[in-house]
């Protein structure tokens, strides 16, 4: 079961003061992204399962209740894009 | 003249192009560079381009190119991907891998450069290096681009397309999804610069162009089915459209180049209109962007004469490009011709046509050369 999402070689996510935002830097281009999709992709470190990612943001939010279908449905979405690859 | 854009907030750049150097070892007769680069020696020290990054990324720029010309040709480069890369930039170098080596690809990779771009002219030898003026270069480029997958960059490989190659999109493509290619990018010809002087002799006809866009849309289904990560951008030529671009999405809206010399511009052909440009070793970068004439100068719409000035259309492409508008109107205010509304759309329709009936072969173009630059700058 591929499980634990990485970025893709050549994508870059990093914050930045002055769009007081999270972005997805890669060639020529960038995203900038909203809270949820930036605090979701700050957990993904080629190291986390989707399971654990659910985890960490459930911990770190507490309020927002169950966010696993959230979760899966941006890394799907994600991954369709190429942003994010598989291990 | 003054510019009414109080009402208009200005947002940072966000992109910043570094034009390294004019100087290039190649002859592409399409080249964005001035025609007259041969008289504009002057080139900015390590330290100011340092400066200017530095000051760039205060500002907010996220996205760094490293151009030229052949940026390669500055032995500074490894110091300015180094520094970049500490202020946090993503950097891409876009190259014509000539002066490329194995060695160097690897040590800009340790200076933490993100990304390289190869430009080819074609995807077979024989017309890359026609059109590329140099009899070595395909090979040399073929070389450079398995270095540069090798090293684990992702690869953007970039085709000028003009009517002489524009047959080739097919074996384009390839050639690079062979090569491991992330991106492609088939950008036709935009005329300006070099470009421009060779219209006739490199514009491609609807009938051409309508092939084309066949044959990359099939390639493109084939690659979704496959489920192939490749992406192909193919930028049609505007010539064609009834609507003008949304030019550098706005007028220093995002895009700073700055070039060799240090002149700070909102386009990399801004260079060609009659507006006086900063230069960044006699103002700051944040000067330049926020308050300078030349910046200001088609930010809003109160610049706009008609038919833009009253067309609802106005927010969506901002009346097109202003080098277009200036190149063919003589009035760099004017709607960019390439929009139907335009007076001089006919400017356009009279391109389409002579493209219809073009004859003129590779050994017609002028090509981009210190001799010929020489003879613009006269001119
Ligand atoms: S377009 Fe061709 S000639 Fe112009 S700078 Fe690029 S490689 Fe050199
Ligand atoms: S008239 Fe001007 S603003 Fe309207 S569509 Fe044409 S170029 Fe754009």
């Amino acid at each position: 079961m591929e499980t634990i999402p990485r970025l893709r070689r050549g994508f870059r996510f990093q914050w930045e003061p002055a769009q007081q935002s999270h972005v997805l830097l890669y060639p020529e281009g960038m995203v900038k992204l909203n809270d949820s999709a930036g605090a979701i992709l700050a957990e993904v470190d080629g190291v986390k399962s989707r399971a654990d990612i659910v985890a960490a943001l459930e911990a770190r939010f507490p309020d927002a209740g169950a966010l696993s279908d959230d979760v899966f449905a941006f890394l799907d979405e994600a991954s369709r894009q190429h942003w994010i690859e598989w291990l | 003249m003054t510019t009414s854009h109080t009402d208009h907030k200005i947002g940072p750049p966000l992109w910043l192009l570094a034009e390294l150097t004019y100087r290039c070892p190649l002859q592409c007769p399409y080249c964005s560079n001035p025609l007259d680069y041969a008289s504009q020696e002057q080139e900015l020290s390590t330290q100011q381009w340092l400066d200017v990054l530095q000051q760039g990324r205060a500002l907010g720029a996220a996205q760094l190119g490293f151009s030229g010309g052949e940026p390669l040709v500055r032995q500074d480069l490894p110091e300015l991907i180094g520094g970049a890369r500490e202020l946090g930039y993503y950097t891409n170098l876009i190259t014509s891998g000539l002066g490329l080596t194995e060695t160097k690809v690897k040590a800009f990779a340790d200076a933490g450069l993100d990304h390289i771009q190869v430009s080819f002219q074609a995807s077979d030898p024989e017309l890359n290096n026609a059109v590329a003026g140099s009899r070595k270069a395909f090979q040399q480029k073929l070389a450079m681009a398995r270095a540069v997958k090798e090293a684990g960059y992702p690869m953007v490989l970039n085709f000028v397309i003009h009517r002489h190659n524009i047959h080739q999109m097919t074996d384009i493509l390839a050639l690079c999804e062979n090569l491991g290619a992330d991106y492609v990018e088939l950008a036709t010809c935009q005329y300006y610069g070099w470009a421009f002087a060779n219209r006739e002799g490199l514009m491609p006809s609807r009938a051409q162009l309508a092939e084309a866009e066949t044959r990359v849309n099939r390639y493109r289904a084939e690659l979704v089915e496959r489920d192939h990560p490749m992406k192909v951008i193919f930028v049609t030529p505007d010539y064609y459209e009834e609507r003008p671009k949304a030019c550098m999405n706005g007028w220093g809206s995002l895009f700073l180049t700055v070039a060799p010399d240090g002149t700070a511009l909102p386009c990399h052909s801004a260079r060609l209109l009659p507006i006086e440009f900063p230069n960044v070793t006699q103002a700051s970068l944040e000067d330049i962007w926020y308050r300078s004439p030349g910046f200001n100068h088609y930010r809003g719409d109160g610049w706009m004469p008609e038919p833009c000035r009253s067309c609802d259309e106005k927010d969506k492409d901002f009346g097109g490009c202003r080098c277009q508008a200036y190149l063919l109107t003589g009035n760099a205010d004017n709607a960019d011709p390439v929009c139907a509304k335009s007076p001089q759309h006919d400017r356009i329709l009279a391109a389409r046509t002579a493209a219809d009936h073009a004859t003129a072969g590779l050994e017609d173009l002028t090509y981009r050369n210190a001799r010929n630059s020489r003879v613009f700058c006269r001119s």
